[in-house]
């Protein structure tokens, strides 16, 4: 029986601690931010790892839906950029096989989808919403999308810009919406078409959209905010 | 430190993973309550009040990290998996090892709490040590690790609320997990001034034994050492 303990043996158990010091790179600004972003890299391909495309996000009943003028418009600069709405045309490119400008009656001619989704904000708040619009799926079959491209990039009216991995595209609860509470989107909204996405954060669903471009590789503008240090992917 | 105790052979009471899982997840413990309160005050409700904004200053900006909301979630989100991590194995590692037999909180523990409450805050008499730990520490220790998987739950409901829109029903949706994870925290924090006060109260010795493993001058010495 040892009545004192072997000092060897003490400091052999703390040394075996010594892998712990490596979170002391947190610690470090010089490393901090890589470290960060590696953590926020890794959370966002875990994410998209196991994003089930067929699991639906819940749908509400209409007696649940806040009314419409308490639904916040959230915008993060202008609420009205400048849009000549009489010209309005989708521009569309990259890996498609009918590349072109597309009109809102082009885009409202495809099956419409109305839903009641939650819309969940990066800060915490959420609003159920009622909004109505083509399916995003349908529309890049429509211009003839790469069935293997990786993503879509769109760019706003404003200088908002955003992109999506297909597996979220292709979700059939995504949508190309014009519709909100069974009305044109309003100006503020996102007039004439934004993306409605009930498995992304408010972010990801960018107004006011422009252009899309289907494509293999993410452009170094990849998300306004995302660019900023929110996660990239925003996934729910 | 009682007399008796020093004829006690010296004990290897904390083995690598639970020393390892300890300190990992204080330190993982102690960012994503920082970085949480950074995230509630975004947005300090629990309702789907639609947001006014300029909401009142609900958690002073001096106990949070990450300076706004993105670099706040940068911190969240790097740190739960870490956190997720020391905690899943250190309940496997208690599984597999059979040390959880020495820390969790069993129905024969019940009857030693008075006992021992009443040592602690009301000057009553010591009880006989009958186990590593007595039934209060069990208690606490127990509980702490089922708030840690709270918050773990609750989170994985948060951060994929659509994805994991199955376990969300058991917290409530969205705001009962917001809430519940929120609770959760409290409970943690809840744990740490009195977990701290007893460790001081007890003085070195037993303070290294959770870098070491060793306690030279054990309480209790289990029958059978589990080196």
């Amino acid at each position: 029986m040892k009545e004192a303990l072997d000092p060897h043996v003490t400091r052999r158990e703390l040394l075996k601690l010594s892998p712990l010091l490596l979170l002391g790179g947190f610690a470090v600004p010089a490393f901090r931010e890589r470290l960060l972003d590696a953590g926020v890299a890794w959370s966002d391909a875990t994410s998209a790892a196991v994003f089930r495309g067929g699991h639906r996000a819940p749908v509400f009943a209409d007696d649940d839906v806040v009314p419409f003028e308490r639904f916040p418009y959230n915008g993060y600069d202008v609420l009205q950029p400048s849009i000549d709405f009489d010209r309005w045309a989708l521009a569309v490119g990259g890996a498609v096989s009918r590349a072109g400008r597309y009109s809102l009656e082009q885009i409202q001619a495809l099956p419409k989808i109305t839903q009641n989704t939650r819309h969940i904000c990066v800060e915490g708040w959420d609003a159920i919403g009622r909004f109505g619009g083509s399916r995003l799926a349908d529309f890049l079959d429509l211009v003839g999308a790469d069935p293997r491209a990786r993503f879509i990039t769109v760019t706003c009216a404003d200088d908002y810009y955003e992109s999506l991995d297909m597996a979220t595209a292709r979700q059939p609860q995504s949508l190309l919406c014009y519709e909100m509470y069974d009305r044109p989107l309003d100006r503020g909204h996102g007039a004439p078409l934004r993306l409605q996405l009930p498995t992304k954060l408010g972010y990801k669903q960018a107004k006011y959209v422009m252009t899309i471009t289907v494509t293999d590789v993410l452009p170094a503008k990849r998300s306004y905010w995302g660019d900023q240090g929110y996660s990239w992917y925003g996934g729910l | 430190m009682p007399s008796a105790a020093k004829t006690l052979r010296p004990a290897y009471e904390h083995p690598w993973a639970v020393r390892a899982c300890h300190w990992t997840n204080a330190v993982a413990i102690t960012v994503l309550t920082l970085s949480g309160l950074r995230i509630f005050a975004a947005f300090p409700s629990f309702g789907s009040k639609i947001p006014e904004h300029d909401l009142i200053e609900a958690v002073p900006q001096a106990i949070t990290i990450g300076g706004w909301l993105g670099g706040a979630l940068q911190w969240h989100f790097t740190f739960m998996w870490i956190f997720a991590g020391g905690g899943v194995l250190y309940v496997i590692s208690q599984i597999a090892s059979g040390h959880y037999r020495t820390v969790a909180f069993t129905r024969r523990d019940i009857a030693g709490l008075w006992p021992m409450a009443r040592h602690y805050f009301f000057f009553g008499p010591k009880p006989v040590a009958t186990g590593q730990y007595n039934p209060l520490q069990k208690l606490a220790y127990t509980t702490a690790i089922g708030l840690g998987a709270l918050s773990l739950l609750t989170g994985i409901v948060m951060y994929k609320p659509t994805q994991s829109s199955t376990l969300g029903l058991v917290f409530g949706g969205y705001h009962g997990a917001r809430l519940v994870h929120f609770l959760a925290m409290c409970g943690l924090l809840a744990f740490v001034p009195g977990h701290i006060v007893m460790v001081a109260l007890h003085g070195w010795d037993n303070f290294a034994s959770m870098l070491t493993g060793w306690k030279r001058h054990p309480e209790y010495t289990p029958s059978r050492e589990t080196r």
